[in-house]
């Protein structure tokens, strides 16, 4: 009876899945659903008339899609459809006075055609006080691409107006667990950013951990426990091959994948305690970067690819250092709470992003590494995993909502809030990708 | 959702567009009988259960505990633990084989330092037993950090169920 457990066969589960470019409906198992919670104090004001589809047969409202991009980087409220007294498609049918009764500063207004076979999405932007055409832009796409094409039109409209890039095309990845018959199903994720076409890229019986984006954005590499041990994996996105990167005794975890694309920062605890590594990926090299009793994890590059930035407990409570490559010199970076873990730099290279511990809660927070000002960025309980936009402007993060993992957005001066609640399971471990194209 | 499609006919699909539109064509895979040395243990407990039987009292080896439980952020033994540990060390000297500890975190934290105090956890009790006797080569190690919680929900009481090593 003691050790009977011990030797049961386990049979574990798992499917890979490759990403096509076919459009065929897909199950959902978790799609994420978007609710803004907090927005700007002083948004601009825009109105997306709804694109006349002339004709066209297409499954999604592009103007919809639009909207609620704009809506929910907190920059931008937009105006009510049933408010408006025309939907414009062409510049001369614009009546500007109209649009600017209903308070609306900025008008996006288009259409479709077909263009042998394709979908041309035709659209411009309007400044209404100043009466011009801001721009005119034209993009074609199949009809699986709706989506994209609307992202396409945020993203160019959004930095107009900002002056930022947009990340409306870019990816989500995350990890969801449901509990099916006693046992847990582990599932690795990509989505839009939106939460939209979520797909599924790894299912699993055992643990799947700390999805990182390759620089492209074509892979990912995660921490998968299939084989019954921890091990770190690559995958491919389109095509769907993968390999096992490592195979030692103890922790395989943590990936980050360099700037470059050529290096994976890892941890490895093969030589007794955990230790930051780092796997060259063109000759599989392994040189290991730290030495100390202590644990050493959670590495993440800083932009520059020459320091890395890792939690350590050295100093008797996790802390986050950061080591230079080079010459393995090690710094101790954060000194306030008693808790301040898996840190991310936001693309300025001067905001670390952290979760921190303050009276026994764990917020996300930013600490400005130049001013060594910090700021609690979350009110939730249990939050982590935070992940920047590779624009800079918002985060994503984990936490619990009535017992449940979900998916929280937060900008990083913490003036924009939003839910990113899934329908079924706890979702875990949100991924930003890099920009895509 | 098992389709096939060969791997090499996808990817040249794939590569020969460029914008990303969503769907996904899975391709199942069972990677089964990882250990499969189902006759091996079979023969071990029948042996085991004669030396039960005829040498010692079967109630102690059945009562001892194989989770071992820590406080927050520690992977310091806890003196109650102790008792079972040793029993397990000379149970495993007497009938030699490979076990696994299991360590856990709660879910406070995040997660990859988890998955360090959850290995920490299981070298406790690993070095703790090696001092009782039992080789280091039959020990294995893992941890699974906060990924498999016993006991769920956010309380104290569901966290400390959770701070746990299993010996299997």
């Amino acid at each position: 009876m003691l050790f009977r457990s011990l030797m049961t066969t386990k049979t574990f589960h798992i499917i890979v899945v490759a990403m096509v470019l076919v459009f065929t409906p897909v199950a959902a198992w978790a799609e994420l659903v978007i609710r803004v919670t907090q927005g700007n104090d002083k948004p601009t004001m825009i109105a997306v008339a709804p694109m006349s589809t002339n004709g066209i047969q297409v499954l999604e409202d592009i103007s919809a899609i639009v909207e609620s991009d704009l809506l929910r980087s907190g920059l931008f409220k937009t105006i009510p459809r049933q408010n408006m007294l025309a939907f414009p498609q062409n510049i001369d049918d614009v009546y500007y006075r109209d649009w600017r009764l209903l308070g609306s500063e900025y008008l996006i207004i288009g259409g479709l055609k077909d263009s042998e076979g394709k979908i041309e999405l035709s659209f411009s932007l309007l400044d209404v006080t100043a009466q011009k055409t801001v721009f005119k832009h034209r993009v074609t796409g199949t009809e699986a691409q709706i989506r994209d094409l609307a992202h396409l039109v945020s993203d160019k409209v959004y930095k107009e107006i900002t002056g930022i890039r947009g990340v409306f095309s870019t990816r989500l990845a995350y990890v969801t667990a449901e509990l099916n018959d006693n046992k847990f199903i582990y599932r690795l994720n990509v989505s839009d950013s939106d939460g939209a076409r979520e797909q599924l890229v790894l299912e699993s019986t055992q643990p799947i951990m700390s999805p990182s984006w390759s620089p492209k954005g074509d892979e990912l590499a995660y921490v998968s426990f299939e084989t019954g041990r921890p091990a770190i994996w690559r995958q491919r996105l389109v095509g769907g091959q993968r390999i096992q990167l490592t195979n030692f005794s103890g922790l395989n975890g943590a990936p980050s994948w360099s700037p470059d694309g050529n290096k994976l920062a890892l941890v490895l605890s093969k030589d007794g305690n955990p230790e930051i590594y780092l796997l060259d990926l063109t000759s599989n090299k392994l040189s290991r970067l730290t030495r100390h009793f202590a644990i050493d994890t959670e590495p993440t590059w800083t932009p520059d690819g020459k320091n890395l930035l890792f939690t350590s407990d050295r100093g008797g409570t996790p802390q986050i250092y950061k080591l230079t490559i080079a010459s393995k010199a090690v710094e101790r970076i954060t000194f306030k709470g008693n808790y301040n873990a898996r840190p991310s730099l936001a693309p300025d290279g001067r905001t670390l992003v952290v979760v921190h511990r303050e009276s026994n809660v764990f917020h996300i927070a930013t600490l400005d590494l130049k001013t060594g000002r910090m700021l609690e960025l979350t009110e939730t309980r249990l939050d982590e995993s935070p992940t920047v936009a590779p624009n800079g402007a918002m985060l994503i993060y984990a936490t619990k909502q009535a017992g449940r993992g979900v998916l929280s957005a937060v900008s990083l001066d913490a003036g924009v809030k939003y839910f990113l609640p899934a329908k079924i399971g706890d979702v875990r471990e949100p991924a930003w990708s890099p920009f895509l194209r | 959702m098992n389709i096939s499609v060969t791997k090499t006919g996808l990817s040249a699909l794939c590569l020969s567009l460029v914008l990303a539109g969503c769907s996904s064509t899975p391709v199942e895979e069972t990677m089964s009988d990882i250990e499969d040395t189902t006759v091996q243990t079979v023969e071990v407990e029948m042996e085991s259960e004669a030396i039960v039987v005829e040498e010692m009292p079967v109630e102690p080896i059945m009562s001892a505990a194989t989770v071992f439980y820590f406080d927050f952020d520690k992977a310091l033994l806890k003196t109650e633990s102790r008792a079972a540990l040793v029993e397990h060390a000379a149970y495993l000297m007497d009938n030699p084989r490979s076990i696994r500890l299991e360590g856990h975190a709660d879910e406070r934290g995040t997660r990859e330092y988890n998955m360090a105090l959850g290995e920490s956890r299981g070298n406790a009790v690993k070095e703790f037993m090696v001092l009782q006797g039992v080789s280091p080569s039959m020990i294995e190690v893992i941890s699974y950090g906060e990924e498999q919680a016993a006991s769920f929900g956010s309380s104290d009481a569901a966290w400390s169920m959770n701070r746990r090593v299993e010996l299997k």
